[in-house]
């Protein structure tokens, strides 16, 4: 039990964390730190750099991506799910 | 982050993952074929990189990024199999969602898939030796590992632009800033989290957690015992 419980205050802990930038920091974006990285690499190079490749294809909107990062949080969910719960249900017969 | 790692880096890190995930796609065939019985475990470590990768959480520094999940394959794999795993959730990543990218793909699975992987690993095996708790091992083992992933990108983004007046040293304190503070209480996070799994796993499989020589009989029974209890 000691784990969870330790888990769980971690959590907590996080979330509060946020709800604390959130609300002290109205500037916050939350964008992808990636994104800012970006953002670096203008400033060092005085926004000389043009990326030389772009993505082969893009989500067409914010929705698709987040279906997409949806899916691919579904499919490993799925097999963690069927790990234990196959185990799990083995053990106990 | 498609097209932002200019020539001659992209190769340079195509040329240092691929002899990697060669040798990691070498012996994880050899794995499932001689020991079929690691195989659930194989796609529990995948599954969680699936997972955790793709969860984009908000941070203190007002910006988002996710974890790597790639702790767990490397504390029960080693760093080769898991740069494989790490492998198929990048080129998922680059080509549906327009994230990370393919021609970043080499740098991206050096830091996630190589670095941060060894990182566990090593602290996973030197915490072993020093008979730290178990589970303080796996936390120990997954932050750094994440926190070194983002490091190792910080470093390949210094390298290809160092900055005018401060060298790869001052473009890698501000890349850093921007990675290490996101990522520090995601690195948390996922070593608490992935250590409690972890929890789960000696309950259901943790013989084969013993016969990968992640932990030893006389450990797994004392584990087992105190879960019990």
């Amino acid at each position: 039990m000691r784990g969870e419980v330790i888990a769980g205050a971690v959590a907590a802990l996080f979330i509060a964390l946020f709800l604390y930038v959130a609300a002290t920091d109205p500037g916050a974006e939350w964008g992808g730190a990636d994104g800012e990285a970006e953002g670096v690499i203008d400033h060092l190079t005085d926004g000389s750099y043009e990326p030389w490749f772009s993505p082969l294809w893009e989500p067409p909107s914010g929705e698709i991506e987040s279906l997409l990062f949806s899916l691919q949080a579904a499919i490993g969910a799925v097999i963690i799910g069927y790990f234990f719960g196959y185990y799990r249900g083995r053990r106990s017969t | 982050m498609e097209g932002f790692l200019p020539h001659p880096w992209w190769e340079i890190w195509y040329a240092l993952s691929l002899p990697v995930v060669v040798y990691g796609i070498y012996t994880m065939n050899r794995l499932v074929k001689e020991r079929r019985e690691t195989l659930p475990l194989l796609a529990l470590a995948g599954a969680f990189i699936f997972v955790l990768s793709s969860l984009k959480l908000p941070s203190v520094t007002g910006s988002c990024s996710h974890p790597t999940g790639a702790g767990m394959g490397a504390i029960l794999f080693g760093p080769a199999i898991t740069a494989v795993l790490c492998l198929i959730v990048l080129v998922y990543q680059a080509l549906f969602l327009a994230h990370g990218g393919i021609t970043t793909l080499g740098a991206n699975v050096f830091s996630m898939g190589i670095a941060g992987p060894a990182v566990a690993y090593i602290v996973y095996k030197g915490c072993a030796k020093s008979n730290l708790n178990f589970y303080a091992s796996i936390f120990l083992a997954v932050s750094l590992a994440d926190i070194a992933t983002y490091l190792v990108t910080s470093l390949q983004l210094a390298l290809a632009f160092p900055s005018a007046t401060g060298g790869v040293l001052g473009s890698f304190y501000a890349f850093g800033t921007v990675f290490a503070f996101t990522q520090f209480p995601l690195a948390v996070l996922e070593g608490v989290f992935i250590a409690l799994i972890f929890k789960y796993v000696i309950q259901v499989k943790g013989e084969v957690m013993v016969k990968l020589k992640v932990i030893d009989e006389k450990k797994l029974r004392r584990l087992k015992g105190v879960v019990q209890a």
